[in-house]
């Protein structure tokens, strides 16, 4: 069995985003980059089926993305992957999400892999379109935010669990397919400085448009959207803090919900 | 591609997701200016009661598919049969909720009708030249952006809850039914069990109000009093990352960066401080309480109303006071 980690290397959390002066864009100057942290719950469940079955030979981890990207894909080399694609061009980063997995449909369709891991969103543009567009383009399963995930022994299928509005669901699922890590299907290891300096010799293999055949021809009738007019979030006008005792201000409270806000 | 703005409207057990409900508001709005139509579409094994709800909706067409095999939502089962409903209607523009069900579906929808797509959109609107323009957040509520489609195919948004009203008006649509015609290898993904979560109190992700608590809240057990509250409003209860981290709560109630974006009509903090990665999952809710002893707390530069206050005091009298509101 072959297992791919797909990544993307996102903006850390913490970032003060501020928008470029031509709102085409977020400032990117300056911004600390990281490995998703839902790509990092789905790297570790990769790594851990490797490591808990002997049916597993190899985790290929895939990143799209510029230069940077090769810092997200060697600590993924260093959590546990065996060896990485790199598909680094301009023309993929003007691609959209689904361009984007159409593309990966096409590098990976061939690969042998029985089982693609990917996050449930990227905590950047929010859209969690990746996955499920993935396996649409592979005409594969898929389920979408699991919380977690038990191969079967014969290595045909899986059983997932996935939360849902009030409940929680079993889903039975037929191998190659894909699956996208919610939060508490595990957290990733911290890689290990040997485990850092190993990983520089593990194989990367660099792919350029020129490498992708038909490209033009595969992404021209879909997806396509443009992002533009980046602003910073609506402002809330200022609140009001409540004055008097305990109960007074309680009783405020529920007067201005019921009759100003009327959210009672 | 006709004018039409197709609609699929979801239902769980026949009960319609609010959400869902409220993408007829901008579809209508969309129509207008298409000069189309509002088609809306049910999928379900027992679909009735979800389409006697929209037949009760502003929509002029509905489109109903209903099949045994379509009992739970399967990403390929779902996928299928809407995509014959788009390949019967051919609408310009699909608009579904962006709730669990509609985030994992529309990219399969894109794919599988060659669309494009923006997910999670708060504003809707057709440029001169008849393409559709949306405005989404991203980066977690730090920035929004507008979306622009292409005009020459079709174009999929998924909407989020809470954004737009709930249809006004009724038609009196013309309800035709399709047949959902299995794919090749649609029954790889089969729902195995579906356990009800959180008993009597509401998912955070579908509730017009939440209860929210912090690591303030000290213990699982003093959550005791946010569900009281919860309970008295209705509400679901949910956590702040630092709460769940410490294991107060499940995972399944955290709101913010790795938890869920929740936009209720109303979202009462207690306890909470107000990390950037919380405000992200919250702050575009209607209304905005925040609780807390703190009164540098970056929650209250959020909040619509703020109490400088002990919660345990607070709470317990709020509840009363809701209690007795209700009688």
């Amino acid at each position: 069995m072959k297992i791919l980690a797909v990544l993307k290397q996102v903006p850390d959390s913490t970032t003060n985003i501020k928008i470029r002066a031509d709102r085409a864009d977020i400032e990117r100057a300056g911004v600390k980059l990281v490995l998703d942290p839902f790509c990092e719950f789905a790297l570790e469940q990769a790594v851990r089926l490797k490591e808990q079955r002997s049916d597993v030979a190899s985790v290929t981890a895939l990143i799209v993305g510029p230069a940077t990207a090769a810092e997200a894909l060697r600590t993924a080399l260093a959590v546990g992957a065996d060896d990485g694609i790199h598909l680094q061009d301009e023309a993929f980063e003007r691609l959209d999400e689904l361009q984007t997995a159409v593309v990966i449909a096409a590098v990976v369709r061939d690969g042998g892999y029985d089982l693609i891991l990917y996050g449930k969103q990227e905590i950047d543009l929010d859209s969690g379109q990746l996955g499920p567009a993935l396996a649409e383009a592979l005409d594969w399963p898929h389920v979408g935010a699991v919380t977690r995930l038990e191969l079967a022994a014969d290595g045909t299928t899986f059983v997932a669990h996935r939360r849902i509005e009030g409940a929680e669901e079993r889903v039975a699922v037929r191998l190659p397919a894909v699956v996208t890590a919610e939060k508490g299907l595990c957290e990733m290891r911290y890689p290990s400085l040997p485990n850092l300096m190993k990983a520089k010799r593990k194989p990367v293999r660099t792919l350029k448009a020129a490498d992708v055949p038909d490209l033009g021809r595969m992404i021209g009738d879909i997806g396509g959207v443009k992002l533009h007019a980046f602003a910073p979030p609506p402002e809330r006008p200022p609140g009001r803090i409540l004055q008097g005792d305990t109960e007074q201000k309680v009783k405020e409270l529920v007067r201005l919900l019921r009759e100003e806000a009327k959210a009672i | 591609m006709t004018n039409d703005i197709l609609v699929f409207v979801e239902q769980r057990a026949g009960r319609v997701h609010p959400g869902a409900l409220q993408c007829l508001t901008p579809a209508r709005a969309l129509a207008r200016k298409t000069g189309g139509t509002v088609v809306a579409c049910v999928l379900g094994d027992a679909p009735d009661a979800a389409a006697q709800v929209v037949e009760q909706a502003d929509v002029d067409r509905l489109i109903v598919v209903s099949d045994p095999a379509l009992r739970f939502y399967s990403a390929l089962r779902y996928r299928t049969a809407l995509s014959a409903v788009i390949a019967t209607v051919d609408p310009r523009i699909l608009l579904l909720a962006a709730t669990v069900m509609g985030r994992d579906l529309a990219p399969r929808l894109a794919v599988r009708n060659r669309a494009a797509l923006a997910t999670d959109v708060i504003e809707l609107d057709l440029t001169a030249d008849g393409a559709l323009d949306a405005v989404r957040p991203l980066y977690n509520g730090k920035a929004t952006c507008h979306v622009a489609f292409p005009a020459d195919r079709l174009a999929i948004a998924s909407v989020r809850p809470n954004t737009f009203p709930a249809p006004t008006g009724a038609g009196k649509p013309a309800r035709e039914t399709l047949p959902y015609a299995a794919a090749p290898g649609d029954d790889r993904i089969e729902i195995k069990e579906v356990v009800k979560t959180g008993g009597d109190i509401k998912d955070v992700s579908e509730a017009d109000i939440i209860v929210s608590g912090g690591r303030a809240l000290k213990n699982e057990e003093n959550f005791k009093i946010l569900f009281e509250l919860a309970r008295a409003l209705d509400a679901a209860v949910g956590a702040s990352r630092a709460a769940c981290d410490a294991g107060y709560q499940p995972h399944s109630r955290q709101v913010g960066l790795t938890g869920k974006t929740v936009t209720p009509r109303l979202y009462i903090a207690c306890g909470i401080s107000g990390a950037i990665q919380h405000l992200a999952g919250m702050r575009g809710s209607k209304t905005i309480v925040a609780i807390n002893t703190d009164p540098e707390a970056p929650i209250f530069k959020v909040a619509d109303y703020g109490i400088v206050d002990d919660l345990f005091k607070v709470v317990p009298l709020l509840t009363q006071e809701v209690l007795k509101l209700k009688g």
